[in-house]
């Protein structure tokens, strides 16, 4: 392990992150605030969901923002850098092991991870309005959660982007993406899921349900959960998990 | 720098069967062949790019797989396709670079500078590099391999695809650093280049060292020097190939199948009036003659039965 290499990529990717802030911005908060605003504004001030979904909706959304920016930000340009660009060669060249370049993404993948849910909270909460609810009584269990999904979003990015073909981006979006959004329990708690026993189960293999619920149970209580030893250790599981075989894929596709 | 003979076996394909070579510091070294010979498997054996299956590589007396970090400090390489950062501008490409080195601020600035002006960069340092030209690119990519100030530099393929003004400023760019010091490794597939850059030259095929030598000794080697390739119409008749061989400057007479049928001789045009004479008594219908002058290309030739751009 060279620091000294180490910070000059990290340094190097807050660089270019800074050249392309508002891209960044946009990409980051653009959909979480559409749906916040559908959902969260529009269909609860017209009655068609009750006001208190709002505090529900809005764990989730964060845990969406973090993961989507977490996963794409370590993942797209990984692909284009092995597989097309070839940018990626100059950094494994650099006097260092190679792993620790894979550890680098995977850090600059939390840094814009933790600020895509610096920036959606508040401004998710402005957008819904009042009553949504939030509590911030347990602010290192906030900081722990944070922490967790951040790693696993950029572990998860370090998976796909080290895994996924130029041509299967679209694939990957519609195959692996979609599916763990929507069975993220970003819009529906788990314990809703009560009325599908079999899906209930099955949902507990994604990754996301694990950051939705956390959050859910970090900053609005109130709302049924899962327990907390379930949300930790699911969320160290599939850490370790992703970071492992993150670095396992990195290794494969760099060394000939 | 060096390497011992190690067959490389991965998907049944043995890029290098073999090879055993050692660069003495301070040279230019060409490593020649015709594409897929193994010359940038053996570049990325000596850059810590591939693991070996077999065999070891060094660069000075550390061993390249077990001491990758160390080994890395000592190189720069230039790839075959450039890889610059296309996020950052020529001058951050440079600066970064010397920050992965761990260069202190001041002196990478200073490094750039001097690179940018030397590689004669200076005009565009501050623009993204997506809309530079392919000699741009291939100027800054040396740059970006110099900014370390490796011992050794790896050069895959320079020249491809650069017109002849862009080739010809590179080449004496390459020739000024190793007047610097700087060992270098080049691969080529063009016989010009390695006459004109290499103090050396290996020529591998199919993974396996085919013959060693300067320019000179190479091209010293090959019989007569000159080559008359002929192509007839069909199989070159027996008759024809013996009266072939008793011309006069001729020391050796070669089909190479497809009614190919290789002269080499001590001259060439002159050549011509007596192989047309010889042709017609054996009723054999010349298509196409080409004469080659002495080259590394014919020492190719020679030795594989191959063109180089076969």
């Amino acid at each position: 392990m060279n620091f000294k290499t180490f910070l000059a990529m990290l340094r190097r990717d807050a660089h270019v992150a800074r050249r392309n802030f508002v891209t960044l911005l946009l990409q980051t908060l653009f959909q979480p605030m559409l749906l916040v605003f559908v959902f969260g504004r529009v269909m609860t001030a017209s009655g068609l969901i009750r006001a208190d979904y709002k505090g529900m909706l809005l764990p989730g959304i964060i845990a969406l923002a973090m993961l989507l920016s977490g996963v794409w930000s370590v993942a797209m340009p990984l692909v284009s850098e092995f597989q097309f660009t070839k940018e990626i060669e100059d950094r494994l060249l650099s006097p260092m092991e190679i792993e620790w370049v894979a550890v680098e993404k995977v850090v600059a993948g939390m840094l814009q991870a933790v600020a895509a849910g610096l920036v959606v909270l508040p401004t998710a909460w402005l957008v819904m309005g009042s009553g949504v609810g939030l509590s911030f009584s347990q602010p290192l269990d906030l900081m722990a959660l944070v922490l967790l999904v951040s790693c696993m979003a950029a572990a998860i990015g370090l998976t796909l982007g080290t895994s996924v073909g130029q041509t299967q981006i679209g694939l990957m979006f519609s195959l692996v993406i979609a599916p763990m959004i929507f069975f993220g329990c970003a819009y529906y708690p788990w314990s809703s899921l009560a009325r599908f026993p079999v899906l209930q189960k099955v949902v507990l293999v994604n990754p996301m349900v694990y950051a939705t619920e956390g959050f859910r149970s970090a900053l609005v209580p109130r709302f049924p959960h899962l327990p907390k030893p379930a949300i930790y250790g699911g969320l160290l599981l599939f850490d370790v998990l992703f970071v492992a075989f993150g670095l396992r894929q990195f290794r494969r596709k760099a060394v000939g | 720098m060096g390497l011992r003979p190690r067959p490389k076996q991965r998907f049944e394909v043995t890029a290098l069967d073999g090879l055993a070579l050692a660069v003495a510091p301070g040279e230019v070294f060409g490593l020649l062949g015709p594409n897929g010979a193994g010359k940038s498997t053996t570049v990325g054996v000596l850059t810590t790019r591939v693991r070996p299956t077999a065999g070891r590589a060094w660069i000075g007396d550390h061993e390249v797989w077990t001491e990758r970090v160390v080994v890395k400090r000592l190189i720069g390489v230039v790839p075959q396709t450039p890889n610059l950062d296309l996020a950052l501008t020529a001058r951050e490409i440079l600066t970064f670079h010397g920050a992965y080195f761990g260069l202190p601020a001041a002196e990478r600035e200073r490094r750039a500078q001097e690179l940018l002006e030397r590689f004669q960069l200076t005009d565009r340092a501050d623009h993204l590099v997506l809309g530079f030209s392919g000699g741009m690119l291939q100027r800054l990519s040396i740059a970006r391999a110099l900014m370390h100030a490796p011992k050794v530099l790896f050069l895959d393929e320079p020249s491809a695809g650069l017109d002849p003004q862009t080739r010809l400023l590179l080449w004496d760019l390459i020739r000024r650093d190793n007047e610097r010091g700087t060992t270098i490794l080049l691969t080529t597939h063009n016989m010009e280049e390695a006459d004109a850059l290499c103090s050396r030259v290996a020529i591998v095929d199919h993974g396996k060292l085919i013959a060693l030598g300067t320019p000179e000794e190479l091209k010293r080697s090959i019989p007569g020097g000159y080559v008359v390739r002929l192509h007839l119409s069909g199989p070159p008749p027996a008759p024809l190939v013996a009266s072939l061989r008793q011309l006069p400057g001729v020391t050796e007479v070669r089909a190479s199948g497809d009614g190919a049928l290789d002269l080499y001789a001590d001259r060439g045009g002159s050549l011509i009036p007596e192989i047309a004479r010889l042709s017609n008594e054996a009723a054999a219908e010349i298509r196409d003659v080409k004469i080659s002058e002495p080259s590394l290309e014919n020492l190719f030739l020679h030795h594989t039965g191959r063109s180089l751009r076969d």
